[in-house]
């Protein structure tokens, strides 16, 4: 389908033209897929919430409360927005919209099947690294320019914790790059037709595996290093005078940033779509369903992780990063660096 | 060495936390705490030492415990409790007695404290499981608890 679309378009059209028309409508179909897969995070989260802590969860709005995070798009939409007088206006306008950009260009590049990548480019890691630390500037700006000090010291920890915890995403991901020896990641996800990297690397990866986990969840500030909200310190953080669509446009850019650390991880540590032996291989477009799955399944193990853990204090948080998981990574590189040139990794 | 065994401990005990989790995970259909009110109003039951108001239990003869030693109406901290009294003729005995006319209870100034109910020495009040309180008027706060034409149990004495 994608492919006479394309054919189309290129038929009809000037090629300039026809590529500007391509772009827009994939950039439109990928923003019209993860805002409803946003509400259905939300919604998730809600869920899953409260099966954790014994309660219910949304249960009123349509059928066991699947509507309730569309009234809650439909409220924030409908709600004024409001601001503060001595806020920078310019800049505490533009934060949200800094950083649900940076959130939604990350997702460009994921391989959702073989066939269904919006942007395979060469440095695919490198740049969702990248990508994902530039999301940080807008909630610096949105601290900052809000003019409140809950939400510049929500803001200030924001940068601290991701200054840190980049490093961690990066080491861990550079130790599963040894094996596939490429940042690309339609070749990523070609090594691992000999079997999954977490299997091919085994113990390093698995410590790479736990490591980018924990640093992933520090990067999307969720708890337990919720530090840039942190309700009962800040009241609501760097967002604390936002309102409306904007404070959505913040809340949509958390999960999507969940969702891109999960994808990150389903495509380099569990083959992304890639079914387990290979058992659909024969139907390539059911990728789409083992991509979803898979990241799913590492989203909810970050909602387990949420539900569980009390939040850390500050010194606790770069405790955690500099004297732990970044010495263990370090170490950890060279472990895998061994086992890539001895060729010790298991493949089938 | 501790280093690597503070790492062990922590995952540990981080493992143990989500064990616990996700047993609640596994088993939340079945014993989630939330109460959805309005709509089991009707089979709602409150929990054995819930406090939702005092009251004074009566037998099928219409007799309750209460001597009127005021004992509750003295160490109540905020005058919720006011026992108009009366001395009647006893009928065993034939001598005067005190016994009470009205146990009145104002249940707007009731904190749920229990003094009243722990120094009371017949234990003639109690706890009561009702929890819808809100009343349209404020005097429907102040009750009787003592039934019209009740009397002393027989052989309850202070």
């Amino acid at each position: 389908m994608i492919e006479t679309i394309h054919n189309w378009l290129y038929s009809t059209m000037p090629q300039g033209v026809a590529s500007i028309v391509e772009m827009i409508l994939i950039a439109l179909a990928y923003l019209g897929f993860f805002a409803i897969a946003g509400l259905f995070l939300v919604l998730m989260e809600r869920k899953v919430a409260a099966w954790f802590q014994l309660r219910i969860g949304p249960n009123r709005v349509g059928f066991y409360g699947s509507l309730q995070t569309m009234a809650d798009a439909l409220k924030l939409l409908s709600k004024e927005l409001t601001g503060t007088a001595k806020a920078d206006k310019f800049l505490y306008n533009l934060a949200p919209y800094f950083v649900i950009i940076s959130a939604l260009m990350g997702l460009a590049v994921f391989p959702f099947t073989k066939d269904i990548q919006a942007f395979d480019i060469n440095i695919g890691i490198f740049f969702l690294i990248a990508i994902s630390s530039i999301g940080v500037i807008g909630i610096l700006l949105g601290g900052w320019a809000s003019n409140n000090k809950f939400a510049l010291i929500g803001a200030m920890r924001s940068g601290v914790q991701a200054i840190s915890y980049e490093l961690s995403i990066g080491l861990s991901l550079l130790t599963m790059i040894l094996i596939t020896g490429s940042l690309q990641l339609s070749e990523i996800v070609e090594v691992q037709k000999n079997g999954w990297l977490i299997i091919q690397g085994h113990i390093p990866a698995i410590i790479a595996f736990m490591i980018y986990m924990i640093a992933g969840t520090a990067e999307t500030n969720r708890a337990p290093f919720d530090m840039v909200e942190a309700e009962s310190e800040l009241g609501a953080g760097f967002h604390t005078e936002y309102s409306g669509m904007k404070f959505a446009y913040f809340f949509l850019a958390e999960f999507i940033n969940m969702f891109i650390i999960a994808a990150i991880a389903t495509t380099v540590f569990f083959g992304a779509w890639l079914s387990p032996f290979g058992i659909t291989e024969s139907i390539p477009w059911l990728g789409v369903f083992w991509f979803l799955g898979k990241t799913l399944v590492l989203i909810f193990l970050m909602m387990w992780f949420r539900w569980t853990f009390p939040r850390l204090r500050i010194d606790q948080l770069l405790t955690l990063e500099w004297k732990y998981l970044l010495p263990i990574n370090l170490v950890n590189i060279v472990i895998m660096a061994l086992i890539v040139w001895l060729n010790l990794t298991i493949k089938f | 060495m501790s280093y690597f065994s503070d790492i062990y401990k922590g995952i540990k005990t981080l493992l143990t936390g989500m064990s616990v989790t996700g047993k609640y995970f596994l088993t939340s259909r079945k014993g989630a705490i939330t109460q959805q009110y309005p709509d089991n109003r009707a089979t709602l039951k409150m929990f054995d030492r819930f406090r939702g108001e005092v009251i004074m239990p009566h037998n099928e003869n219409n007799e309750h415990r209460c001597t009127g030693c005021q004992k509750c109406e003295i160490i109540c901290p905020n005058g919720t409790i006011e026992i108009i009294w009366d001395r009647g003729i006893d009928e065993e005995t034939g001598k005067k007695k005190k016994k009470i006319d009205q146990f009145v209870y104002h249940l707007s100034m009731c904190t749920m404290c229990a003094l009243c109910i722990d120094v009371c020495p017949t234990d003639a009040i109690i706890w009561g499981q009702n929890f819808e309180n809100s009343v349209y008027d404020r005097t429907k706060l102040t009750r009787v608890l003592n039934e019209p034409e009740s009397k002393l149990m027989p052989g309850v004495e202070d």
